[in-house]
C-alpha cells in the first residue's frame, strides 16, 4: 500500500489539520508516514501545500515526485490546479469549489471549473455549504476529508477514530458534528464519482 | 516505545531533551523556529528544569549557549542560516576556545529561499571553523545525531554543527526515542584559561584545533552515519549528502542501486571512503542539498581527474533545492510525463493580514512622503517587508536585519534627505539599536519608524524583546524626547497620524515614530486562549 497525497489551499485555511487527522489514522494503522509542510512566509495568505505520504514500507523522500501523486486534495479550487504537475495519470483530484479570493487577478470561476472537469478523475464539491447545512462552516475541511476518504486507502473506521481523538477534547457535540461532516463528504463522492 | 510523529525540528528538540540538555537559546527564524518552540512548550523540559528561551539575536543566543558549555553543561543554540552570519563572531571563536559541556550549533538552511534572503550553505561555515558537522538524512537521524553530537563535542571539547535544510526541518515522520540521560553536573573547565582568547593562549588553542583535524576525519570515516554501499556497476559512483540520500533512494523503490553509493552525513568529508569510491569508479555523481561543497573538494580547481558530475557541470541545477525528479534525471532516468499548470492559475503571494497594524502605518507613511517622491524608504525583515508589494509599494530595501536604520543613515549622509527607515520592534532590538546610536551621534537627518506590534510576527508570534522598552531605549541612546512620537495605526486615526509623519519627516535630525498596535494574529490567539480559560474555569466551578 502506498498513497501520495498533495494537500493544497491558502495559508490560514487549515490544511494542516486535515494532514494531522490522516496522519493519526495512518499511525494507528501502523503505516509509515512522511509529511512535508510549509511554514513561514507563505502562511500569510499565500499558496500552501503539504506533501503527505503513506506506505506500508519505509518512505525515502519527504517530497512526492512529479507525476506520482495519487491524489490532490484541495480546499480551494484554483489551488487544486497549481499542483497538477504532481498528479499521476490515474490520480484523483478532490477539491472544494468555493474560491478564496485574496488577489486582484483571480480567474473566472467557470474557467476554473472547466479546467477541473478536464481531468478524467475528479470530485468537486461546495464543502462550505454542506458544512453550513450541518451546523457550522468550520467543518468544511472535514467534509473535504470525507470526500477524499474513499481514495485514502485507510480504513474508514480509523478515520472516524481519528476525528473522535482530535475533537474529543472539545466535547461530544463537536465530535458528532464532524463525524457527520465526514460522512456527508464521503456520501457526496459516492454519488458523484465520475 | 511507539514512534512519535515529529517534524525534523521537533526530533532535534526531543533529542536534545533526552540527551541531557541544560539550556537552549535562539532567535526565531524559518525553518529553525520549531526546535526551540518545542522545548519551550515541552512539559518534560520544564520538569527537568531545562532553560529554553528566545534571545535578542543569534549572537546573544550563541554566547549564552557557550556560557552553559563553560559551566560544564550541555547547550544548544538554533538559528536559520543567515542567523549564523550574525552569530559568526561567537561561532568561529568558539572553535578556538573549544567547549567544556557539549555544545551544538543547529543551523537550518533554506535552499530555494522559501522564506529567506539567500540560500547560503552553512556547511561552509562549519568547514571554516574546522569543526565536525552532522547532516541528517531523516528525522530519526536528526534525533540520533543530537546524542552523537553532544558526545563528540565533549570527547574533543569542540562545538559541533548540526546542519539541516527546510524539507527536513518541516517534514514529519515517526521517530523512536532513546532512554533519556541526566543533565551534566556543574563543572568548571579543567583549565581556567581555556576561554581566554589572548593571543598567546589563542595560538596554543588554535594548534589544538589543527591537531584535532585528523581525529575529526577519523571520526567521520568511522561514523555510523557515513555508509558505503557497494554496487556492481562501476561506471559511476554516487556521493549523496544528507537529505539528498533520500531522493536517491526514492528513485530505486526496491532499494537496489546498481552503483556504489557513499552516504555522507558527518563531516569533514570521509576521505578514506571517498578515495575508494573515486578509485573504483569511472565517474562520480555528487548529490548535495545546497552549494557544491563536496563536489568542489573532489574537483579541485583544474579538474584534471575523472569526470565529476553535480551542480558545477550542469548535471544538477546550480541553485535551488533538490527533489526526486532532479536527482532521477541526474541518474539518467527519463523525466516523468507531467500535466502542465493551467495558464489561468495566478500567483498568490503572501500578504499582510486583514486588519494588520502595518497597513495603516504604510498608508500614513506613503501619503506623508508623496511630496518628496519615491525611493527613500529603507526597510528591514519581518511581516512589514510585504509592504514592498501592491497595494502598498511602500519600501525600497530589505537586506539584513537592522540594515534599515544604517542604510537610511548612509543615504542621508550621501545627501538623500529626507530618508526614512522602517523597522519592526523585534528587528529593532535584534540589530537596530546600535545603528540608531550611530545616527544620533552623527545627528543624521533620518526618520526611523519602529513598527511596534508587540511580537515577532513573521515567524509566528514569538515574544519580542522590545516590548515596553522602545521609547526608553531611544531616549537612552540620545534621541530627543520631543522627536519620539507614538501613534496608534488605525484607519480612523489616519489624519492625526499623517500629521505626525509629516512633522517628523520634515524635522532635520533623528526622529523616531512608533506606530503601536498589537499584531492581529497574536491578539486573536490571546482572546481565544482567554475564552478557553474562562470556559474551563466555568466548567470547573459547576
Ligand atoms: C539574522 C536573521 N534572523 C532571523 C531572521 C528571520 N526573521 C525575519 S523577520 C523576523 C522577525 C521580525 O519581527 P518584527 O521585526 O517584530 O516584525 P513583524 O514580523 O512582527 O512585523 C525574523 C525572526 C532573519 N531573516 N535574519
Ligand atoms: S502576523 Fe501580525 S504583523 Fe504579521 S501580517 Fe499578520 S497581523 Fe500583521
Amino acid at each position: 500500500m502506498k498513497k501520495d497525497i498533495i494537500l493544497a489551499g491558502v495559508g490560514g485555511q487549515g490544511i494542516l489539520s486535515i494532514a494531522s487527522i490522516i496522519g493519526y489514522a495512518a499511525v494507528q494503522t501502523d503505516l509509515y508516514l512522511k509529511q512535508a509542510e510549509v511554514h513561514g512566509m507563505s502562511q500569510r495568505g499565500g499558496d500552501v501545500q503539504s506533501n503527505l505520504r503513506l506506505s506500508d514500507k519505509p518512505i525515502a523522500s519527504d517530497l512526492i515526485p512529479h507525476g506520482k501523486a495519487d491524489m490532490i486534495l484541495s480546499v480551494e479550487p484554483m489551488e487544486s490546479l497549481r499542483y497538477l504537475p504532481f498528479l499521476s495519470p490515474e490520480g484523483w483530484l478532490v477539491t472544494n469549489t468555493k474560491p478564496f479570493i485574496n488577489i486582484p487577478e483571480y480567474p473566472a470561476e467557470e474557467d476554473i471549473m472547466a479546467e477541473i472537469k478536464k481531468l478524467p478523475q475528479h470530485v468537486a464539491l461546495d464543502a462550505e455549504s454542506i458544512a453550513t447545512k450541518l451546523g457550522t462552516v468550520k467543518a468544511a475541511n472535514i467534509v473535504m476529508l470525507g470526500a477524499a476518504s474513499p481514495f485514502l486507502g485507510l480504513d474508514y473506521d480509523k478515520l472516524k477514530e481519528a476525528i473522535s481523538f482530535f475533537f474529543g477534547r472539545k466535547g461530544k457535540d463537536l465530535v458528532d458534528l464532524n463525524l457527520k461532516a465526514l460522512e456527508a463528504g464521503r456520501e457526496f463522492t459516492r454519488k458523484n464519482m465520475n | 516505545m511507539q514512534k512519535q510523529l515529529l517534524l525534523g525540528d521537533e526530533a532535534i528538540a526531543q533529542g536534545a531533551i533526552d540527551a541531557g540538555l541544560s539550556g537552549i537559546y535562539a532567535y526565531p527564524g524559518t525553518p529553525s523556529t520549531e526546535i526551540t518552540q518545542y522545548v519551550i512548550d515541552s512539559k518534560e523540559a520544564k520538569e527537568k528544569g531545562i532553560v529554553a528561551t528566545w534571545t535578542a539575536n543569534e549572537k546573544t543566543s550563541a554566547e549564552a549557549a557557550l556560557g552553559v558549555s563553560y559551566a560544564g553543561k550541555r547547550a544548544m543554540v538554533c538559528m536559520k542560516h543567515v542567523g549564523l552570519n550574525v552569530a559568526a563572531d561567537a561561532f568561529i571563536n568558539s572553535s578556538i576556545t573549544g567547549a567544556n559541556g557539549g555544545i551544538i550549533f543547529v543551523v537550518a538552511d533554506d535552499p530555494s529561499m522559501h522564506s529567506s534572503q539567500n540560500e547560503q550553505d552553512s556547511r561552509f561555515y562549519g568547514k571554516f571553523a574546522m569543526i565536525p558537522i552532522l547532516e541528517p538524512a531523516d528525522q530519526q537521524e536528526a534525533y540520533d545525531m543530537v546524542h552523537h553530537a553532544f558526545d563528540l563535542s565533549e570527547k574533543y571539547q569542540i562545538p559541533v554543527m548540526l546542519r539541516i535544510t527546510t524539507r527536513l526541518a518541516h517534514s514529519r515522520a515517526g521517530v523512536a526515542r532513546k532512554t533519556s540521560k541526566e543533565q551534566n553536573q556543574l563543572k568548571l573547565p579543567d583549565n581556567l584559561k581555556q576561554f581566554i582568547l589572548l593571543p598567546a593562549i589563542a595560538r596554543k588553542q588554535y594548534k589544538t584545533l589543527l591537531n584535532n583535524q585528523p581525529h575529526f576525519e577519523n571520526e567521520a570515516e568511522n561514523s555510523q552515519f557515513n555508509i558505503y554501499t557497494d554496487g556492481k556497476n562501476k561506471s559511476m559512483g554516487i556521493i549523496a549528502c544528507g537529505l539528498a540520500y533520500n531522493y536517491l533512494m526514492e528513485n530505486y523503490p526496491d532499494r537496489n542501486i546498481p552503483y556504489p553509493v557513499l552516504k555522507v552525513s558527518q563531516y569533514p568529508a570521509p576521505k578514506k571512503q571517498i578515495e575508494k569510491l573515486y578509485n573504483e569508479c569511472e565517474s562520480i555523481l555528487v548529490l548535495e542539498e545546497g552549494y557544491p561543497l563536496v563536489e568542489e573538494l573532489l574537483r579541485g580547481m583544474l579538474n584534471h581527474g575523472k569526470e565529476i558530475k553535480g551542480r558545477l557541470d550542469g548535471t544538477i541545477p546550480r541553485d535551488g533545492e533538490l527533489n526526486p525528479v532532479i536527482v532521477g534525471t541526474a541518474l539518467g532516468f527519463k523525466a516523468p510525463v507531467i500535466r502542465d499548470i493551467p495558464s489561468l492559475v495566478s500567483g498568490r503571494p503572501p500578504s499582510l493580514c486583514k486588519g494588520c497594524p502595518h497597513i495603516d502605518s504604510f498608508f500614513g507613511l506613503n501619503e506623508a512622503l508623496e511630496k518628496y517622491g519615491k525611493g527613500r524608504v529603507f526597510s528591514d525583515i519581518g511581516c512589514y517587508t510585504l509592504g514592498a508589494l501592491a497595494p502598498y509599494d511602500a519600501i525600497n530595501t530589505c537586506v539584513d536585519m537592522g540594515a534599515s536604520i544604517t542604510m537610511a543613515k548612509g543615504a542621508a549622509d550621501a545627501g538623500l534627505t529626507p530618508s526614512v527607515a522602517v523597522i519592526g520592534d523585534s528587528t529593532f532590538t535584534h540589530s537596530g539599536i546600535t545603528g540608531l546610536l550611530d545616527a544620533v551621534n552623527d545627528k543624521s537627518n533620518i526618520t526611523v519608524v519602529i513598527l511596534d506590534n508587540a511580537t515577532t510576527g513573521m515567524t509566528g508570534g514569538q515574544p519580542s524583546s522590545a516590548v515596553g522598552k522602545i521609547e526608553d531605549i531611544c531616549k537612552g541612546i540620545g534621541v530627543e524626547e520631543e522627536h519620539i512620537r507614538i501613534l496608534k495605526p488605525l484607519p480612523k486615526k489616519h489624519e492625526e497620524n499623517l500629521k505626525i509623519f509629516e512633522e517628523e519627516i520634515a524635522y532635520e535630525g533623528v526622529s523616531v515614530i512608533i506606530p503601536r498596535r498589537e499584531c492581529i494574529q497574536t491578539l486573536n490567539k490571546r482572546m481565544r486562549d482567554k475564552f478557553k480559560a474562562k470556559q474551563k474555569a466555568e466548567a470547573a466551578g459547576k
